[in-house]
């Protein structure tokens, strides 16, 4: 299928008075890195929780794996995988225990479970850890673990939220090594983040200021667009007109 | 099926690992049931009992000796006509009055038994159950004495008759009432609680994009708990049988049914709770303080129903532990079946669908 991953169009979300996300268009193909850039309070959350299906859009349309927002949730859930942007596994848990967790709720059977389990835990190179209280790893150990499990059950796209915030440079060099495996797999990536290096990473990125999107492109492209050396120069450029303090 | 197993067996990790959750389930039971427990033992000292000897003979002598010897009794009189017993009463010195009948040493040593008749005052249930359990241990063992070898049936029959509250009430509607507000507390700070941390922890968020349907995240949450709770109830029941001398004269399959029922109607409130509150704490609050108060004034074990407002009287049918204390009060106390409690235990059965509707309806799957 050569079907859009994410379709969005005029999406919108209100809180009271206040236009969280104000009428956001943009399309994702599927097997895309998309990255999802913006300021503290921009509305990265809030649009991405539109489109999990965890908040329901004033106004606007969006289409999720072909499915649509309103009516076909249950669809959309069946294809998708999420980290949110607080820690999503349980830490009085194992590792393995969240992985049986994770893995049973999206209906993965016995043999799945053990083999798509081992593959995880070989590949994290987490193997003494098996046992471990997900409590007492690491940080970078936890989101990269988070990140496996999001996508144990080979969602076509998976929706991450900050997945890197406060996580030192290597792990999140190791973390972007997950990512490219699971796209070159064909799981399409809806990111956002805070690093400019790791917006260097994605195929296209949008950047939102105050609810709207104001860029969209591949990374070369906007470099040029605000004739800027670097990404951090052109979110800078955006980021200057945003009146929406941080929270 | 196999998804809603896996989160049961999660729930049960939560619940063994985590220390707090550990001391409400078995901590607070058995913490209620001693501490009542105590209260109910406490030992009588000198109680002051009048003894109307009708008999005058050597056996009653013996036998009143025996008891002015023991350290839990003053003895008063030693002479009273029977109208004179109810005077003694209210006076409330007096806690227990022992009748030995005419002929008594004769009807002992001929006879087939002597009688013995011992009237208390049941107004303080604890006093006279633990009275009446001494005087009669001393008869025994008298008549032990004087047969010692002999394996006799038991020859002084003591004749209780509790006073002013020939149904033991107190300590007795204590128990139930306890159970209604143990397992009230623990079903709905538990369910609550574990829901709402999962709020809190963000969790929530990925099982509400699982493919996981809401309902059965709501019944998954409650399995375990129900589970749980009737465990508590069994460390309950036998802690009042074995150590408070609860007596169960109804059918236990009944017991257990009906326990599981007012179980039922917890789990389903604590869910209520918990789509109503955002933080542990507020759950927490809610489940323990909010629901420890209404339980304790409008159950009936501690402030009688009958005697109070009718305003207030209305509002008391709104509580579930009431319909329970009602059903085991039935059931352990008087022994009755199904026929007679079958209208509580729908009332209970209703409550339980309406607050489990409601939570479900209201439990969001949609967060904002
Ligand atoms: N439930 C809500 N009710 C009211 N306002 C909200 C709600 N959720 C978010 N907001 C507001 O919407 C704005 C956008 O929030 P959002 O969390 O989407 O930002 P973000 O881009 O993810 O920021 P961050 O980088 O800090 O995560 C913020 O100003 C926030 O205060
Ligand atoms: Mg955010």
């Amino acid at each position: 299928m050569n079907e859009r991953a994410i379709v969005c169009k005029g999406l919108t979300k209100r809180f009271g008075d206040f236009i969280a996300v104000n009428n956001i268009s943009f399309d994702v193909d599927q097997g895309e890195i998309f990255g999802f850039l913006g300021a503290n309070g921009a509305g990265k959350t809030t649009a991405m929780r539109m489109l999990c299906g965890l908040s329901y859009p004033t106004s606007g349309e969006a289409a999720v794996a072909g499915y649509n927002v309103f009516k076909q949730q249950e669809a959309i859930k069946r294809n998708i995988g999420y980290m949110s942007q607080k820690f999503s596994l349980y830490e009085s848990l194992t590792v393995k225990e969240n992985i049986r967790f994770y893995g049973g709720v999206y209906g993965l059977s016995d043999r799945q479970l053990k083999e798509k389990g081992d593959e995880l835990i070989t590949q994290l190179g987490m193997e003494n850890e098996v046992k471990k209280m997900v409590g007492s790893l690491p940080l970078g150990w936890k989101q990269k673990l988070a990140f496996s499990v999001a996508i144990i059950h080979q969602p076509r796209i998976v929706f991450l939220d900050e997945p890197t915030g406060g996580v030192d440079p290597v792990t999140r060099r190791q973390f972007w090594d997950l990512i490219y495996a699971a796209a070159e797999k064909g799981i399409t990536i809806f990111v956002t983040t805070h690093y400019m290096d790791e917006a260097e990473y994605c195929n296209r990125i949008s950047i939102m200021v105050d609810g709207r999107i104001d860029a969209l492109d591949t990374p070369a492209n906007l470099k040029q667009q605000f004739r800027a050396t670097s990404m951090d120069e052109v979110f800078y450029a955006l980021a200057r007109s945003a009146k929406r303090s941080a929270d | 099926m196999k998804q809603f197993m896996v989160f049961v067996r999660k729930e049960f990790h939560h619940v063994f690992r985590d220390r707090r959750t550990l001391l409400i389930l078995f901590g607070l039971p058995i913490m209620q049931i001693l501490l009542f427990g105590y209260a109910l033992t406490t030992e009588i000292k000198n109680a002051q009992i009048v003894i109307a000897d009708h008999a005058k003979d050597a056996a009653s002598e013996q036998l009143i000796s025996r008891i002015a010897a023991s350290k839990y009794f003053t003895i008063n009189s030693v002479a009273l006509a029977d109208n004179e017993i109810e005077a003694a009463f209210r006076k409330g010195k007096v806690k227990c009055v022992v009748v030995i009948p005419a002929g008594f040493g004769n009807d002992l040593l001929h006879g087939n038994s002597a009688q013995l008749q011992i009237i208390a005052d049941a107004s303080d249930p604890n006093t006279a159950k633990t009275l009446t359990n001494y005087l009669t241990a001393i008869a025994t063992d008298y008549q032990q004495d004087l047969y010692p070898t002999a394996n006799v049936p038991l020859r002084i029959e003591p004749l209780t008759r509790m006073l002013y509250n020939p149904e033991m009430n107190g300590s007795m509607n204590f128990v139930p009432g306890v159970m209604a507000l143990v397992l009230m507390i623990i079903c709905t700070t538990l369910t609550s609680v574990s829901i709402v941390r999962e709020k809190e922890m963000g969790t929530m968020e990925i099982l509400l994009v699982s493919p996981f349907k809401p309902t059965y995240v709501v019944l998954a949450k409650a399995v375990p708990y129900l589970v749980l709770a009737l465990t508590d109830f069994v460390i309950i029941l036998l802690l009042s049988v074995f150590l408070l001398e609860m007596p169960v004269r109804g059918s236990l399959p009944l017991l257990f049914l009906e326990s599981m029922l007012f179980i039922i109607t917890c789990l389903s409130l604590g869910l209520l709770i918990s789509s109503v509150t955002s933080s542990q704490q507020m759950a927490m609050l809610v489940s323990m303080m909010g629901m420890m108060l209404p339980t304790i004034l409008f159950t009936g074990f501690i402030f009688p129903l009958e005697n109070m407002p009718v305003p207030l009287q209305v509002i008391s049918n709104l509580v579930p532990s009431r319909w329970y204390y009602m059903i085991v009060k039935a059931v352990m106390l008087k022994g009755l079946g199904p026929g007679v409690i079958w209208k509580e235990s729908l009332v209970l059965a209703g409550m339980t669908v309406v607050l489990l509707t409601i939570s479900i309806k209201t439990f969001k799957t949609r967060l904002a």
